[in-house]
């Protein structure tokens, strides 16, 4: 097993190493195929390239020696693509003018404050006051900060043992936090949430490899996934050594999700022997920006219940909604409404702080909340947990002011309501401005965004333009993106990092740039696209 | 009940086999007691923020600033900030370009940081070192050849990942000494059942057993890992917590570095630090990292791989690493507030370790070797027979029951030597020293009065445990 396994790391550096592009940035893996989701089959066997030189002792840790199942993983919202732009990006700082254009545009992530997005006021205001308590006693205090934060400061403080921020806290995260984001939650569903069903953690990701260590025993072990899917997912699996069992999305009707797609899959992987233990969906999408329709979202519920599967729902852009004839409707809601209580359906609901319309990605905080499992594997859950002893702190009570903010009456919502109004309500119209945008391109369709942050373009390349790509020894979707930061600093992630029906081509691209440089990038993007197809039309 | 998706007989063995003592039985039943309205004196975690200890004032003012960056532009912010934390705000808000608090950084870390990291390495241990080798963490850590005992990460983690723990124990009658000859043959028993020993760890200054290796052991191991291949991964988390002369905090970088080519060019070292431990004691921060030494680059873009799926450490732990690795210089506005506070909470710390020692020594049926460094207390209890016969009819290691004991005799909740790991035979107690030092009497004083009667009870004078 163990040779099998090492033959395969060698034969993937081997693949790689031959498709990556010959410019001057260092090797990096390049995902060509989606790999992520190929079951395991050995390739030919290798020449062998990977031996260390005769003269030194072959060092302890090396491509060969690593454990396989990272080489296996990719995560292309900081691959490649990525890489080059910093790249480009230097080049600019060291010498101004020389590329067609001033500045890099990173749509390739969602991370709004690196765009310039504001914090949130009222939230950075408790933090501070939490992280430097010993100005609360000061008279100077109240000058320059609002009374409400200043009072939320002591509440959270007076939930910390010892009103010390900077300990180690009960491995879920502080008890009087999760009694407020529960509180929240209830609020939020109208239906009980418990606190000991949260676990707070260091941004929703860690959660989610918590899960899928939980669950993953071998690769016979099988997670469904919506393609096209966060790759943190496709990630996650690899490292933990499951296999990813893939569901398509439905582009033609809005990505939509179809019952018996997923059937059909979970039979396909049967067959083959997988034992498939739960169920991924991400509401609102990303990258397809979709917002499931209450109906799918009861055949969805029905499908794990009936199915025996975890669901595991990923709810980070619950806040990010921009359409007004839908709404987020949280699975656990969704389940309860249904008459299922924690007796027929395991429920594994992931939020974080890194989205919505407080965009703190930095801070890492998030929670999920777990309901429906038996007490022993709780146990085993909290004790997972536990190895990493907490999550940090600041992040924690960055949860319970998301899950609880300022309300009408509270001297700081007037000022909230606005800031966050502004925020949501720029984000909708950004997401519109790109996405008649892209539906205005020759040979592009662009399902809407209708909630979280993304924008997923289908690319209708003309056989020309696939050759060259070919030729190239890129992926058309790759080959596009490339020659769109060479020509316009424009950074998007191709979308072959996301899984996509074989042989159709996406990007995603973020809808975060500043709403005043949208222009530009509607213009660059134009200008560059109409060139493209000038160069490629058939 | 339907059976259900996870279950028993389904979930990861892994996960199943994986056993972290430190918030493990003890703790449950003191967390239990303490909703009870027992007080509880929370020893088991070197956690010093709950026990007392105050965060340095300094760091705390800079972040502070760093997550409201808009009192910057309040004219009154001098009233209750330095204007040297004002200056180093800005200084790490400039290292985000902007983006402050809340944006991911570089999954690597913010390479200003680093940069800090590198230089504060540099002047530590004479040698200069790439920034591009240091990489920030969440501060938390993830066959490996572990002490025993050890810090139940290692075997924790080796457990959730399906590896091997293949242990070497260190000498307790040597003051926790590493004998050579223990880890050869560590080495060799793995091989025998098939086991390949990858890694090795050392834990300097060590947890839970306190003890700083000399440059001597130092060397021995570096040139033992060469000779063997292993990865040496040297935690060194407890640097700043140094309570004897004798022997300072030497890094294994600079041991390495120091014993010149063909050998500091090929062994392999990973070190890790954090601003948990030291006179921060800022655990919940999680902040720390990560130095590579020798590590091939295609190995460390599979790291940078790794990093990237979690997107960033959290910035304000970034932050605080900046902050420890470059504290306040002499000529600073907060410079001798900043000494006057981190000197008083390692002195006070030093005094604890000694405390503690003597009073554990003083107990007829307890060995307790100094602390030389870290947080912890690690006495040596040796049980009488038939208490060892009582915690086998409660269905408990008799480490366990002790401790249990302990917890509801006294509130004292401690960590069993069973969950570091021990030779057969011989119990051992993890406590931190970590109580306030003006509650330190009472708690020896409680510790003795249970250990006496518990001796009393238990004793019949026939013989101890071991020896």
């Amino acid at each position: 097993m163990r040779k099998f396994v090492a033959e395969r790391a060698r034969n993937l550096i081997t693949t790689r190493l031959s498709l990556s592009s010959s410019s001057a940035a260092p090797p990096r893996r390049h995902p060509v195929l989606p790999r992520f989701f190929t079951s395991a089959q050995p390739g030919p066997p290798p020449s062998d390239s990977m031996s260390p030189s005769a003269d030194s002792p072959s060092p302890a840790v090396t491509l060969d020696t690593i454990n396989p199942k990272v080489l296996k993983c990719e995560y292309a919202v900081r691959g490649e693509i990525v890489t080059l732009a910093q790249q480009l990006q230097q080049e600019l700082l060291a010498k101004p003018g020389s590329h067609p254009f001033d500045e890099i545009l990173y749509c390739n992530i969602g991370n709004p404050q690196s765009l310039a997005q504001q914090p949130i006021t009222f939230f950075r205001e408790v933090l501070a006051l939490c992280d430097h308590p010993a100005i609360l006693d000061r008279s100077e205090t109240q000058g320059l900060f609002s009374a409400d934060a200043i009072e939320r400061a002591w509440q959270i403080l007076d939930q910390i043992p010892g009103r010390a921020t900077g300990a180690y806290s009960h491995s879920q995260g502080v008890k009087g936090l999760r009694d407020t984001i529960a509180a929240g939650i209830e609020a939020r569903d109208g239906y009980p949430a418990d606190p000991d069903d949260i676990f707070l953690t260091d941004g929703a990701s860690p959660a989610v490899h918590m899960m899928m260590q939980l669950l993953i025993r071998s690769e016979k072990d099988g997670i469904l996934c919506p393609i096209p899917q966060y790759p943190l997912y496709s990630a996650s699996i690899a490292l933990h050594g499951g296999t990813l069992v893939p569901y398509y999305l439905d582009e033609a009707a809005g990505w939509g999700l179809e019952p018996s797609e997923l059937k059909r899959q979970l039979e396909a992987a049967k067959a083959k022997g997988i034992s498939v233990r739960a169920l991924v969906v991400i509401n609102p999408g990303n990258p397809t920006g979709q917002v499931l329709s209450e109906d799918n979202q009861r055949d969805i519920v029905e499908f794990c219940k009936k199915e025996r599967l975890v669901l595991l729902a990923d709810e980070v852009y619950q806040e990010n909604v921009y359409v007004p004839d839908k709404k987020f409707h949280s699975f656990k809601k969704i389940s309860r409404s249904m008459g299922f209580g924690e007796k027929d359906i395991s429920l594994v609901s992931f939020q974080s702080v890194s989205k919505g319309y407080y965009g703190e990605c930095g801070k890492r905080g998030g929670y999920m909340e777990v309901t429906g499992f038996s007490p022993e594997i709780r146990e085993q859950i909290y004790k997972v947990a536990s190895v990493n002893l907490c999550s940090n702190i600041s992040g924690q009570i960055l949860a319970s002011l998301v899950m609880n903010p300022p309300k009408v009456g509270d001297e700081s919502y007037e000022s909230y309501s606005a800031e966050k109004d502004d925020i949501l309500s720029s984000l909708a119209r950004r997401a519109k401005t790109l996405e008649d945008a892209l539906n205005s391109l020759e040979g592009v369709t662009c399902n809407k965004a209708e909630g979280a942050m993304y924008l997923f373009p289908r690319l209708h390349f003309p056989e020309k333009a696939i050759k060259a790509a070919e030729a190239a020894k890129t992926a058309p979707d790759a080959f596009y993106a490339r020659r769109l930061l060479d020509a316009t600093g424009i950074v998007v992630v191709p979308g072959s990092g996301f899984g996509q029906v074989h042989g159709t081509w996406h990007f995603r691209c973020t809808i975060l740039p500043q709403e005043d440089k949208i222009p530009a990038v509607v213009s660059r993007l134009t200008e560059f696209h109409k060139g493209f197809m000038d160069e490629f039309r058939d | 009940m339907s059976p259900k998706a996870l279950d028993h007989d389904s979930i990861n063995e892994n996960v199943k086999r994986a056993q972290y003592a430190v918030r493990g039985e003890l703790y449950l039943r003191a967390s239990e007691l303490q909703k009870e309205g027992k007080k509880i004196i929370f020893t088991n975690v070197g956690n010093p923020q709950a026990l007392g200890q105050r965060p340095l004032t300094f760091p705390r003012q800079v972040i502070a600033l760093c997550q409201a960056p808009f009192l910057l532009d309040d004219p009154n912010v001098g009233l209750i900030f330095p204007a040297d934390a004002i200056a180093r705000a800005k200084h790490y808000l400039s290292l985000t370009s902007g983006a402050g608090l809340g944006a991911y950084s570089d999954s690597r870390g913010i390479p200003g940081v680093r940069k800090e990291v590198a230089e504060f390495i540099q002047r530590r241990d004479g040698y200069p070192t790439d920034p591009e080798l240091i990489y920030l963490t969440d501060g938390a850590s993830k066959g490996i050849l572990v002490p025993v005992p050890q810090y139940p990460l290692y075997s924790a983690a080796i457990s959730l990942y399906g590896g091997s723990f293949v242990p070497y124990y260190l000498e307790e009658t040597a003051n926790w000494g590493l004998d050579i000859n223990n880890l050869r043959q560590s080495v060799a028993q793995a091989r025998s059942k098939g086991i390949t020993a990858r890694a090795m760890v050392i834990i300097n200054p060590g947890n839970p057993t306190g003890q700083c290796l000399s440059e001597a052991n130092l060397k021995e191991i570096i040139r033992f890992c060469h000779q063997e291949n292993l990865v040496l991964l040297g935690d060194e988390v407890y640097q700043q917590n140094i309570y004897q002369d004798e022997r300072p905090f030497l890094s294994s970088r600079k041991v390495l570095m120091d014993m010149g080519q063909p050998i500091s060019k090929e062994l392999q070292l990973i070190s890790f630090h954090t601003v948990s431990k030291g006179y921060w004691g800022e655990c919940g921060q999680r902040g720390g990292y990560f130095e590579m030494t020798n590590i091939p680059p295609e190995t460390v873009d599979e790291i940078y791989k790794v990093a990237s799926i979690s997107l960033s450490p959290n910035i304000a732990g970034q932050i605080f690493v900046g902050l420890m690795v470059s504290p306040p210089r002499p000529g600073d506005i907060s410079y001798e507030g900043f000494v006057r506070e981190s000197k008083g909470i390692l002195e006070s710390l030093r005094r604890r370790a000694q405390l503690m020692t003597d009073g554990f020594n003083s107990c007829r049926n307890v060995v307790c070797n100094f602390t030389e460094g870290a947080m912890y207390s690690f006495p040596q209890i040796r049980l009488p027979p038939k208490a060892i016969e009582a915690a086998k009819r409660a269905g408990k290691v008799p480490d366990v029951f002790y401790c249990l004991k302990l917890l509801e005799a006294t509130g004292i909740s401690t960590v069993p030597g069973s969950g570091f790991g021990q030779k057969e035979g011989v119990f051992h107690m993890r406590t931190t020293i970590l109580p306030a030092e003006e509650e330190m009497p009472e708690i020896m004083g409680s510790f003795k009065k249970f250990n006496d009667e518990f001796m009393e009870q238990y004793d019949d004078h026939r013989g101890y445990s071991r020896m």
